[in-house]
């Protein structure tokens, strides 16, 4: 029986810890991040500012991730997503703009541990060294076979999102990419 | 016979005695042993049989080169066939066993084909077994299959116990081999500050050197190596590993690294392979050289071996491969052979060098010193023994073969010169020249493979590169690494000092047959390819009859193909070839060198997608109720639905016809949450969906439905579904549940590559519902007994929607049908998707609500008449087709695929038509059955008039019920037709309207 | 496997995050144009040995579709830009002409 909000629940203690986030707000805003209106209406609702591009900015729980060039996604208060999408909504009306309540649509993972680097390049495309990749980066890209993005929250800290129907896939790829026998050392 | 010498063996540790199994016989070896290495201890020079003639054959190498010791390793779960002994590391309770031998190594039938080599000739097969035709299955293939061939494939019930997985890796300068020059570029680049990684195939650093001698820094290059290694190891900015292959080069600078983590360990816990997925700026091939093989008559009886793999059995393993070693060579390197055994305490018969009156060099002076016979001039006329060497027949490298003296020994080293590895540096395209002086290919620096930037990204350095003295190879690898580093945009400040010294040597003479006028009896038993068993007549063969080109020669032969690729055979072969051509070696050129350098397993490939993760499978948020109440499931796209939910005792086909009944009759419940939802809103909307769909969507009222088709610029039938109007500028377009990223795409395609003008956004919002048909004569009833809006005819009409709440639950009920019964379908976020499915369940109990799965919801739209996305459709199919012409606005002056159904054969009148099929008899038309019409067409096949599309037992109607495509169709209504079966016979239908059941709609508008 | 370079989000990825479109700068014909007009804007394609302009969507990413021009023989590629353009920037078609001099694609040269 799962009343849980979110279909995943266990959690992993491998190389990294892996756990799946409780259940939070999430709103996709569409619309010219260039607007001064709706880079005021953003700070107003989340009380973030529009990140720069491919940045992910938290304010403790409420953030604005950059997606694409008009795409942000608002992650805000668990159960907070209709109410905000529709302020938004509102406080744009007459413009060009799309503010949807997307909060069930994804899961996020949360990595924590020293070697998170290495547990995400062996299902993901991308450069992980420190350099290449800092706290507050945001990469949208593949896990594996499926569409995710990641940001870095610090060293030890990295939050994998993706939607909501592969969270199980996810889930078992971040455990075997996590597995305390394959610990690989890189950075 | 082989056997450990008293003293030595640098890699291994002989206190530590490891027990392994070769064809069930318990052997020891030591620690530090290859398998390869242990064998030659236990004097097991025979080791499997060759692939065509089943010839005996022995250990001829010691790396990855090696072309005989391939062996079947392990058992059950982790059994794997074609493991090169050379390469494998011995560990205890390792099992081997031989191949390609019936029934066992000592005795071969196969090897029957021995004597009749002659009749066994280059492209026997293609010659021999095309006629008479219909014995290919039944007797040439079995036979062949019985005695060619590799190892056997494991066993297809049992699952590879180990698990895989990958690494995506980014550096700047890649360096593959850990020899010294590898080492000595890592150290020259790593010193600038970029990123450096340096893999090595083997466990071992050093690459040949410590094997071969000289000095580096003045001292053992041991030394230089251990230091060396360990200073890159504390690096922050070098990644160095063992055990780890540079597989392949390919566009863009990927290189893919084959790691062996637990191979030599298989107790160890964690991933057995790991498969580096590389990107690199820069790629250093510093993958050394392999040496040749000389063509001498019984070049492939066990115990004729590469010197250079003597040498490393005695000095790394203290493995003598003979008491008696004969050495052959057309260079001065094997002399290093000779000196390694002789101070070893072995004995030297003869120094064989086909090279006439050359001065001595340093080494061979050294022999002399030592006592070595050295006859000069000569060659080997043919070497003696069968299952092992016994001895050799020395004559004249310029005659035919006249014998001039029998030497007794039991080992053969021969050294045909060396080939730089260009393998990796061949890979993506890569060019050689060919250097007359040492007779080898090496890298054409001036065309280089290039990258994204059109620059070169891969260079080669030492061995790798044509160069052998160490200061020479020392040289190259720092000016190679330097010249990268350059590449990335670093500079190196302090340049690693490092000076090495070897000893000079005299030139070397090429030498491909031996003796030069070898007699046909003796050139039939020279073999170029171990592996492949081809002979130097198969190749003379081939160029007589007319292959002249190496690609073609190759294939017809088989020379160099397989796991071999060219490693051992293929400068041989191609010097063969170019002498029968008469041509310069360069002239004919080079076959291809393809990825992998050596097999790599396929788990490594598939990494961690096997088992659960083999794909990702999409669940609803009902997905664990399907599951516990027996969903048989069915996969669309990636996601799975029930088929149906089976109960205990029932069939597939029982609990299908429960289904329909009960939702027909009371209420049915789907779970519909995978169907596609988009939501499409802006000023320019309404506009931009009238081109995405051939109805007009701008005109549809707030609160309205209406269903939609959506074509693609071809004209052709692509997706459909039911189109919401939310408010003034938005809209939510449902897709069909393989089509929502599909659809998304498509629109985000025309609105970005198009139309970018227009002030359009769409977001994908399939996941954030989770979605639920409501369905049957009680679906109101249920709704109404949850209770929180009003559902009834008036308020929430056919084709209308509505925001409320039901039962508590926040929902957006839709009025549509797929199934001609009273329907509508809830959304609420997903998170509630099984709270109210639970609820829906428990308040529909009264009315035996009834989950019902993708085939009852087939069934019930067929028997509506209406289409389903890929059954009635297939890539070719215009709305028109399918009589759906009510659904194309004739308004609009454009929309997606208008131009393209006015092209002549989108008009047709004969194109085939969308009909309803009943048998005669009631039974159900086979899948996929063709409509016979008369007479034949031009190749004597039966015309066709019609195919079927979809076809069912109607449990609602009691008898078989199909839709299907016909000519003419909708003008034949009565007509019968016979329809083919798969057993030949026809059944014979009758054309009717495709809606068979409740045609005016009463159950549904009510 | 190529990398290629987003325009619109700066990534520079590897072939498994795009998604290929075919040729670039088509232009559509709809109702009203003839048949060959027509059967030319569905179906004919340029198949050069060398320059060549292409459509791409960044689809493991930020979902934007863009142009690159890539050489077909070396897989060089010059540049990429947004898809909003009916024409390649000046300044790539000026590094095209550098490095290949004498291309031509289409009416592009």
């Amino acid at each position: 029986m799962s009343n849980s909000q979110i279909p995943v629940t266990q959690s992993f203690d491998g190389v990294v810890e892996v756990l799946a986030l409780p259940a939070q707000g999430m709103v996709t805003l569409r619309g010219d991040l260039a607007d001064e209106r709706l880079r005021e209406a953003v700070n107003d609702t989340v009380g973030v500012e529009v990140p720069l591009v491919r940045r992910a900015d938290f304010q403790d729980a409420r953030g604005v991730i950059w997606m694409s060039p008009d795409e942000l996604l608002l992650i805000v208060g668990a159960g907070q997503g209709a109410a905000i999408a529709d302020r938004l909504q509102t406080s744009l009306a007459g413009g060009h703009a799309l503010a949807v309540d997307v909060s069930d649509a994804r899961v996020v993972f949360e990595l924590r541990g020293r070697r998170l680097r290495e547990v995400i390049a062996k299902l993901a495309p991308v450069d992980m060294s420190p350099d290449a990749f800092t706290p507050g980066d945001f990469r949208r890209t593949r896990f594996g076979q499926i569409a995710a993005a990641f940001w870095l929250v610090d060293d030890t800290c990295a939050r994998v999102i993706c939607f909501r129907s592969v969270a199980d896939y996810m889930f078992g790829m971040l455990c075997h990419a996590a597995d305390p026998a394959a610990e690989l050392i890189v950075y | 016979m082989s056997t450990r010498i008293a003293t030595g063996g640098r890699l291994t540790d002989r206190t530590k005695q490891v027990d392994f199994a070769f064809n069930g016989k318990r052997l020891k070896g030591i620690q530090g042993d290859t398998l390869a290495s242990a064998l030659l201890a236990n004097d097991q020079m025979l080791v499997g049989r060759s692939f065509k003639y089943h010839r005996p054959r022995g250990i001829v190498a010691s790396g990855s080169e090696e072309p005989n010791a391939l062996m079947n390793l392990g058992r059950g779960a982790r059994f794997e066939p074609n493991q090169r002994a050379t390469t494998t590391e011995l560990f205890d309770g390792l099992e081997a066993h031989s191949q390609n031998h019936w029934p066992s190594l000592e005795f071969d039938i196969g090897a029957v084909n021995g004597p009749m080599a002659r009749f066994l000739p280059a492209g026997f097969y293609y010659k021999t077994f095309i006629h008479p035709r219909p014995f290919w299955k039944h007797i040439y293939e079995p036979f062949i299959r019985q005695s060619a061939g590799l190892g056997k494939a494991p066993d297809a019930e049992t699952k590879d116990a180990d698990t895989y997985e990958h690494y995506y890796h980014f550096t700047d300068v890649l360096i593959l081999g850990g020899g010294v020059a590898g080492l000595q570029a890592a150290q020259v680049a790593a010193a600038s500050g970029v990123r450096v990684t340096l893999l090595e195939q083997s466990a071992h650093w050093g690459g040949r050197a410590p094997v071969d001698g000289g000095t580096i820094n003045e001292q053992d290059p041991d030394v230089w190596v251990a230091n060396t290694i360990a200073a890159l190891q504390q690096m922050p900015n070098v990644t160095v590993r063992t055990r780890c292959m540079g597989a392949g080069v390919y566009d863009h600078g990927y290189v893919l690294g084959y790691e062996r983590l637990t191979d030599h360990a298989p107790e160890a816990k964690g991933p057995r392979h790991r498969l580096w997925r590389i990107r690199a700026s820069q790629v250093i091939c510093a993958t050394g050289a392999i040496e040749r093989p000389l063509s001498f008559a019984g070049n492939d009886i066990p115990g004729v071996m590469l010197a250079s793999a003597v040498r490393d059995y005695a000095t790394n393993y203290a493995v003598a491969a003979g008491d008696r070693t004969v050495v052959v060579t057309n260079n001065d390197d094997a002399y290093r052979t000779a000196l390694t055994l002789h101070a070893a305490g072995l004995s030297i018969p003869a120094i064989i060098d086909v090279r006439a009156g050359i001065a001595d060099s340093p080494l061979i002076a050294q022999a002399r010193a030592a006592g070595i016979r050295i006859e000069q001039g000569r060659a080997i006329a043919k070497v003696k023994g069968g299952k092992r060497v016994t001895g050799v027949v020395i004559c004249a490298q310029a005659g035919s073969g006249g014998s001039l003296d029998d030497i007794d020994c039991d080992a053969v080293a021969m050294s045909g010169g060396w080939s730089p590895v260009v393998h990796l540096w061949s890979h993506c395209g890569g060019k050689l020249h060919w250097d007359t002086a040492q007779a080898m290919f090496r890298p054409d620096a001036e065309r280089a493979p290039t990258g994204a930037e059109g620059t070169p990204f891969v260079a080669c350095a030492g061995a790798a590169d044509g160069y052998f003295a160490l200061q020479e190879i020392l040289n190259d690898a720092t000016e190679t690494a330097l010249k990268s580093v350059t590449q990335c945009g670093g500079s190196v400040s302090e340049q690693p000092q490092t000076q090495g010294h070897s000893l000079p040597e005299a030139p070397l003479a090429p030498v491909w047959l031996m003796p030069q006028g070898a007699t046909h009896d003796r050139r039939a038993k020279a073999w170029l390819d171990f592996q492949n068993d081809v002979k130097v007549t198969d190749v003379q063969l081939a160029a007589r009859e007319g292959y002249e080109s190496v690609e073609h020669t190759k294939r017809y032969t088989t020379l160099g193909m397989a796991t071999d690729q060219g490693k051992l055979s293929n400068i041989n072969g191609l010097a063969i070839l170019s002498d029968a051509l008469g041509a310069d070696i360069p002239a004919v050129g080079t076959t291809t060198f393809r990825p992998p350098y050596t097999p790599i397993s396929m788990g490594s490939i598939a990494g961690e997608a096997r088992g659960d993760l083999f794909q990702p499978i999409r669940k609803t948020p009902m997905h664990d109720w399907h599951e516990a109440h027996g969903a048989h499931w069915e996969p669309v796209g990636h996601w799975r639905r029930p088929y149906c939910y089976q109960k205990a005792g029932e069939s597939v086909d029982e609990a299908v016809h429960r289904e329909v009944m009960a939702t027909r009759n009371s209420l049915g419940l789907l779970d519909a949450s995978t169907l596609g939802k988009i939501v499409v809103k802006g000023p320019d909307a309404g506009r931009f969906l009238d081109m995405m769909y051939t109805n007009m969507m701008s005109t549809l009222k707030v609160g309205r439905c209406r269903y939609g088709l959506m074509c693609s610029e071809n004209g052709f039938l692509s997706d459909d579904g039911v189109v919401a109007r939310i408010d003034d500028d938005t809209w939510l377009c449902h897709t069909t549940t393989g089509g929502a990223d599909r659809i998304h795409a498509h629109m985000e395609e025309w609105l970005q590559t198009e139309w970018w003008d227009w002030k359009v956004y769409t977001a994908n919002v399939t996941e954030q519902y989770a979605q639920i048909g409501v369905v049957g004569p009680k679906a109101r009833a249920v709704l109404e007994k949850l209770g929180g809006m009003d559902v009834g005819a008036n308020a929430l009409s056919f084709m209308g929607w509505a925001d409320g709440t039901l039962g508590g639950f926040p929902v957006r009920a839709y009025r549509i049908s797929f199934s001609g019964e009273l329907s509508y379908e809830i959304a609420v976020p997903a998170h509630q998707g099984r709270a109210l499915w639970d609820r829906l369940l428990e308040a529909g109990a009264e009315f035996n609500a009834t989950p019902y799965g993708t085939e009852a919801l087939h069934i019930m739209r067929a028997e509506k008449g209406f289409i389903m996305i890929g059954d009635e459709t297939d890539g070719t199919i215009i709305p028109q087709d399918l009589g759906l012409d009510w659904a194309i606005s004739k308004k609009k002056e454009d929309y997606l695929g208008k131009r393209a159904q006015q092209r002549s054969h989108m008009t047709d009148p004969a194109r085939w038509k969308l009909v309803g099929l009943e048998t005669l008899d009631g039974s159900v038309l086979p899948d996929g059955s063709y409509a016979i019409g008369s007479g034949s067409n031009a190749n004597g096949q039966a015309v066709v008039q019609g195919r079927v599309t979809s076809t069912y037992h109607s449990p609602t109607l009691g008898r078989g019920i199909a839709m299907g495509l016909l000519l003419n169709g909708p003008d034949r209504l009565g007509d019968v037709v016979p329809l083919n079966k798969t057993d030949g016979s026809t059944v014979e239908a009758k054309v009717v309207s495709p809606v068979f059941f409740d045609p005016d709609g009463e159950k549904q508008n009510v | 496997m190529l990398i290629l370079t987003c325009p619109c989000c700066g990534v520079t990825g590897e072939e498994t995050e795009f998604h290929g479109g075919g040729e670039a700068h088509l232009t559509r014909y709809g109702p009203g144009s003839t048949d060959e007009e027509f059967q030319a804007y569905l179906f004919r394609r340029e198949n050069p040995k060398g320059v060549h302009f292409e459509r791409w969507r960044h689809v493991n990413g930020c979902g934007k579709w863009f142009h690159a021009a890539r050489c077909t023989v070396t897989l060089e590629v010059f540049g990429t830009y947004p898809a909003q353009t009916l024409r390649p920037p000046e300044d790539l078609l000026e590094r095209i002409r550098e490095k290949r001099p004498g291309w031509r694609w289409k009416d592009l040269s």
